[in-house]
């Protein structure tokens, strides 16, 4: 016990990266390929992009690897990466309605335009342990591709269309509240400036989209269970690729490649009503990178929760909603809790035991 | 020629990119301009961990240049596991001189404590900061407290300072004690020790806090008022040690830790690690003054 060099914490340190690398590799088994876990575990990167709020798949698979598979520290990996960029453009706002569908589901309508498309989802898979995918082997993998394209007609593809959303229908029947002027409408940029409460509604929408999945899930649920009243039917719930255009000096709009994102569409009734007196619905919305369902579902209520504040209701709080589900924040601060508060607790020690020599 | 950037792991001086750094700047340069006032920044993630030292790295690393010397601590030392790797990080990203000398450095970031040694008017302080907002206790919600500040109405802290009195018979505080600056906003000065408190009063140095989970800096600027809370009645003091001496030194009027030993033994000793070392060497650094300290120097 004592003072040790300063040395000793730099050895300390290396030590512990050592053995980082060493658990990692004990086994000497085959290196895991970024190209690998940019395909076979998609869901993976979508969430490590969308929390670490940059759209690099390869950058993410890379932070997957590093953090040895936990996606909250992939996150902030990628987030700090994100600091050393230079911002050099801001890209056109982007059209969802331009999406290229993988997936498209309505709860509110047995039919929708375009038809209701589940795409590749695990809603229905069973989930059974599929033991058979410990010995998957190329073999397995090639022939299930081979497959699944003889079962695609070339001869016969379908056009690649557009299709209404489902909130179009409601808003042609005058059914959907229209925004409310009153409602603050700064587009405000929460990485650039700290954000300020009451929040607008930009900065409550950016800082979802880069919440931490679990917390948002939480939060949502709460609301939906029995600490609120919001319980949304899902209008629309979208995945696939949008197109992302940026102006270039000259002013030409320039498409500079496609992104992949889950939107959705949460339809509530209001209290509000239009001047009939018949309830309204609200939309709530829900956008991430990658394919997560549970997010934009949890953060269309959240969108619509933190419209109506409450402070009795934890999921109609901005600040608690907001704040908290910072993964990364409340990561990092939760783990400080690991280095020396010698200092501190000295200080108290101090008073408490002043305390208890005044009571004698 | 098109230059092939992906996968490259080059970062530039100081890690941060410069808009971000200019900004940083400029936000600290209002924070100066206002003593005490919070002023909300953009805070980048950084690769450590929110609440291990972003918002004092953040400070650091828009403000040192490449012929700054720089020294951190944690706890007062050195040698502390976070100071090591924060250490080795800015000097990884910027190629400065580190030192462990409080007297040779220009930029000192600490977490916890002020250094026992006297600084001068060519060195910067930087802070990192847990919770910046000193109503917090008080007052859970951020918009509520920013308009206590703006409207300086402090009288939730005041009650809360008297509730403990009546409860405990003292004002309970213990690191971080509030304090008020230039007769205006109520500040939290991190959570150092009471003995440091003294020493923010009229310093010549810059103190810059960067609270980087909550994105506020804050500042005390040079020769500036800093007054601890306290009633005409109920007076701040600092950390009593009752004239124990460091075990190793045998001096007194510095702040201690409290080690125990295997055999069940305890003994106190210095906390700042350099001004251990000095003195364990025969060296004289120069102490802060302030009317505490020579108070305990008076009684011995």
């Amino acid at each position: 016990m004592g003072y040790f060099a300063v040395k000793g914490g730099a050895d300390a340190i290396e030590n512990s990266l050592a053995l980082l690398d060493f658990f990692r590799l004990k086994e000497a088994t085959s290196p895991l390929e970024i190209s690998q876990i940019v395909s076979q575990l998609r869901i993976a990167v979508g969430k490590v992009m969308s929390e670490g709020s940059l759209y690099t798949p390869e950058y993410a698979a890379i932070a997957i690897k590093q953090a040895e598979g936990d996606l909250l520290e992939a996150a902030f990996i990628l987030r700090a990466y994100r600091t050393t960029l230079e911002r050099r453009f801001v890209s056109e706002t982007l059209n969802t309605r331009e999406m290229f569908i993988r997936r498209k589901i309505s709860a509110s309508f047995r039919e929708i335009p375009g038809g209701q498309i589940l795409g590749p989802s695990m809603d229905y898979s069973q989930r059974i342990l599929d033991v058979k995918k410990a010995i998957e082997t190329s073999e397995d993998i090639k022939s299930i591709l081979k497959t699944f394209e003889g079962k695609i007609d070339k001869n016969n593809l379908t056009e690649i269309s557009h299709h209404d959303k489902v909130i179009d229908i409601l808003n042609k029947d005058g059914l959907i509240q229209k925004g409310n002027e009153t409602e603050d409408r700064k587009l405000v940029d929460i990485t650039r400036e700290a954000i300020r409460f009451p929040a607008p509604r930009s900065a409550r929408l950016q800082m979802m989209a880069r919440s931490e999945t679990g917390a948002l899930m939480s939060m949502g649920y709460s609301s939906m269970r029995g600490f609120g009243s919001v319980h949304p039917t899902v209008g629309e719930l979208r995945y696939g690729t949008v197109p992302v255009r940026i102006k270039d000096p000259r002013g030409r709009i320039r498409y500079i490649g496609a992104i992949e994102v889950t939107e959705a569409e949460m339809i509530t009734e209001t209290k509000k009503t239009n001047d009939d007196g018949v309830a309204l619905f609200s939309i709530g919305y829900g956008l991430c990178f990658g394919q997560n369902d549970t997010k934009v579902i949890c953060m269309g209520i959240l969108d619509t929760t933190l419209r109506n504040p409450d402070p009795s209701l934890p999921a109609n709080d901005q600040e608690f909603v907001l704040y908290h589900s910072e993964g990364i924040e409340a990561m990092g601060f939760t783990n400080h809790l690991k280095l020396p508060h010698y200092v501190t607790f000295q200080s108290s020690l101090n008073n408490v035991r002043e305390a208890i020599e005044r009571k004698k | 020629m098109i230059q092939e950037n992906k996968f490259s792991t080059q970062y530039r001086f100081a890690f941060i990119d410069e808009a971000t750094k200019r900004e940083i700047r400029r936000k600290l340069l209002k924070a100066i301009s206002i003593p005490g006032y919070q002023v909300p920044y953009s805070s980048p993630e950084m690769p450590i961990a929110r609440g291990w030292g972003t918002g004092g790295l953040h400070v650091t690393l828009a403000i040192i240049g490449p012929k700054d010397i720089f020294k951190i601590i944690d706890q007062g030392s050195d040698a502390s596991v976070n100071a090591c790797n924060l250490r080795n990080f800015v000097q990884t990203m910027t190629g400065v001189e580190t030192t462990l000398d409080t007297e040779k450095a220009t930029i000192i970031q600490t977490r916890h404590r002020i250094t026992e040694e006297k600084l001068s008017k060519d060195q910067i302080f930087v802070y990192q900061v847990p919770q910046p907002e000193p109503l917090r206790s008080v007052e859970r919600y951020e918009n509520k407290t920013r308009q206590m500040h703006g409207e300086a109405d402090y009288a939730k802290m005041w009650v809360s300072l008297y509730e403990q009195f009546v409860r405990h018979g003292d004002i309970m505080l213990g690191a971080g004690y509030p304090v008020k600056v230039n007769g205006r906003y109520i500040m939290a000065p991190s959570p150092i020790p009471r003995w440091d408190i003294p020493n923010l009063n009229n310093s010549e140095a810059i103190h810059l806090f960067g609270a980087g989970r909550e994105k506020r800096l804050y500042a005390v600027p040079p020769y500036t008022k800093v007054e601890p809370l306290e009633f005409e009645d109920v007076k701040f003091h600092i950390e009593d040690f009752k004239g124990t001496p460091c075990f190793r030194t045998g001096y007194k009027k510095a702040f201690l830790d409290e080690l125990y030993y295997d055999d069940g033994s305890k003994h106190y000793v210095i906390n700042d690690s350099n001004f251990l070392d000095k003195l364990a060497n025969k060296e004289t650094p120069i102490q802060h003054e302030n009317d505490y300290l020579n108070k305990l120097e008076n009684e011995a």
